[in-house]
């Protein structure tokens, strides 16, 4: 009785989050695994094993260019939102002598992940939109004559939306990396003579690489399983991956072939994790 | 630093790219926003350049609107239902990662943080499929069940990064005194990683409220309030939708106000 009392709670501590994990994670996985090789039989479909559905993916042109343009997306969206974070989260760190400013500025770029996600999508979709703000705010100034529909329903649009939605994962991990290298690092590579660009890449830029590539696997992993700003900004060439798994859980009614797809976003978001874990890893060993 | 006088004016010039380039960014971040709330008092139907006029009509009608009250009443509900859930899964979770050594523990890590970098549509069309082959009818409690696996690792994340930095002595002089493992968590941990675990309840509310995709696929005949305003965009865009998002701004602001004052850990 009282071996029970006493271990009671850690018994507990331990139970409560391995039950949720095998009910909730453990077991949703294994059935998509298993739905994936089932076969699409009209109306609905039937328990079978076959590749199928995997084949179809990887052959059938209308997947793989959906699957390629959404590489490409997101490693656009982790371009982009490097380029912008990176120097500010450096000015931030290494140039920002204001305490409060520093902290005012940090705030001002993650504070937008309060807001909602949804929001931040439609407000791209009205400022580009041929009826749009931007065009009619250009054409207000004279600089064009007519509406363009350059700006809305293309990748373009699907880029600077996704960026600026998932930058903030991008500033938070390089801003810490950058904030743990010691100060006497970089002076002591500039008393030994070199540059600001040379210290730079030969000192600080390797030792903020955890932080680079724990931003890359955030916003390239998150801008890969986005299926909302495809929706609202992205037009018709601007299907992602999700958007078909969507359509196939929808409309289209093929749910082994939308498990198939979703096993392979796992798969590649799995991939992209355990990449940048080993970096992570080899950062901190290599490193300091 | 003994700098030459070129070198004084690199760093000025340098400063000045600094600067331009941080206030660039604000603008990205933030003349879309401005524009968001400008266009919700604008008294035109359509959202285009120059503002015409002053209204306020847009949030007048939201007051009509049930069917964006009962949406909000919703997303109240699951949200505060799912930060529960997921405090209650997730703080035993982290512990577990910060005591305990066991077979498999990177592996229940792993799973555990998946869901931050998982793209919620997985988390979504997973339990959707077990909850249709269990013949469990799909409602707002599957969308809470859905939020709480999904917010797991935030809530995790949050947690162990301070139990980390906690000194491990205070527990270990709370056992020495004889406390049990259970009055050693209540009198010493808890109240160290109180702050923690409010800020993470707080983000998890908020991701909660705002949350899309596993709410796409998990959610029966009743709306949140994110899935409302979502099927009123697939017909186009209305200064009614600027409106609410301006009241959402505002609530996220506060909501951000009161995290930082929250989580503000106690100088010594």
């Amino acid at each position: 009785m009282s071996f029970l009392r006493r271990n009671l709670p850690s018994m507990l501590v331990m139970g409560i989050p391995l039950m949720w994990i095998a009910l909730f994670m453990l077991l949703p996985y294994g059935i998509i695994v298993t739905y994936s090789f089932w076969l699409k039989k009209y109306p609905t479909f039937i328990p079978a094993f076959q590749f199928g559905n995997y084949i179809t993916i990887f052959t059938d042109p209308q997947y793989v260019r959906v699957f390629l343009r959404t590489l490409k997306i997101s490693v656009l969206v982790s371009m982009a939102s490097f380029l912008l974070a990176y120097p500010f989260a450096y000015y931030l760190v290494f140039r920002c002598r204001s305490v409060a400013l520093r902290t005012w500025l940090y705030m001002a770029v993650i504070a937008p992940l309060w807001v909602s996600y949804l929001l931040r999508a439609y407000i791209w979709k009205t400022i580009l939109g041929t009826e749009g703000v931007l065009n009619s705010f250009l054409m207000s100034l004279g600089i064009i004559d007519e509406p363009s529909s350059l700006f809305l329903y293309n990748q373009f649009a699907m880029v600077v939306t996704l960026t600026y939605i998932f930058i903030p994962f991008m500033v938070m991990p390089i801003y810490t990396a950058l904030e743990k290298i010691p100060t006497n690092l970089t002076e002591a590579s500039a008393d030994l003579g070199m540059g600001p660009w040379r210290s730079f890449w030969t000192v600080t830029l390797p030792l903020s690489l955890p932080g680079v590539a724990a931003g890359f696997t955030l916003t390239f992993c998150l801008s890969f399983g986005d299926f909302i700003a495809p929706f609202l900004v992205g037009g018709p060439d601007g299907n992602l991956i999700a958007n078909v798994i969507a359509t196939q859980f929808g409309a289209a009614l093929n749910w082994p072939l939308g498990s198939a797809l979703a096993i392979v976003m796992l798969v590649v978001v799995l991939t992209i994790v355990s990449l940048s874990d080993r970096m992570e890893r080899k950062g901190m060993t290599g490193g300091v | 630093m003994a700098q030459k006088t070129p070198g004084l004016v690199s760093r000025y010039g340098a400063d000045t790219a600094f600067m331009s380039f941080v206030a660039f960014l604000m603008a990205f971040l933030y003349i879309p926003i401005w524009v968001l709330i400008a266009f919700s008092f604008n008294d035109s139907r359509s959202l285009t350049w120059p503002l015409s006029g002053f209204t306020l009509d847009w949030y007048r009608k939201l007051w009509s609107n049930s069917d964006l009250i009962a949406a909000i009443g919703n997303s109240f509900y699951v949200a505060t239902l799912a930060t529960v859930v997921t405090l209650a899964v997730g703080v035993p979770a982290a512990m577990v990662l910060h005591k305990f050594d066991f077979p498999g523990k990177s592996v229940f890590r792993r799973l555990i943080l998946l869901p931050i970098t998982l793209p919620g549509i997985v988390t979504g069309i997973s339990m959707l499929n077990m909850f249709k082959l269990m013949g469990f009818p799909l409602s707002l409690e599957t969308v809470i069940l859905g939020h709480a696996t999904a917010l797991l690792g935030v809530v995790v994340t949050q947690v162990y990064a301070r139990l980390q930095r906690l000194q491990p002595s205070l527990e270990e002089a709370a056992f020495d005194l004889g406390a049990s493992p259970w009055r050693s968590f209540i009198d010493i941990t808890l109240p160290n990683i109180r702050s923690a675990i409010i800020g993470a309840g707080l983000l998890s509310f908020v991701l909660s409220f705002d949350e899309i995709p596993v709410t796409f696929f998990l959610t029966g005949r009743d709306n949140t309030l994110p899935m409302y305003i979502y099927s009123t965009m697939r017909r186009g865009v209305t200064p009614e939708i600027n409106a609410v998002g301006t009241i959402i701004v505002l609530l996220s602001l506060i909501l951000i106000v009161v995290a930082v004052i929250a989580t503000r850990e106690r100088k010594k």
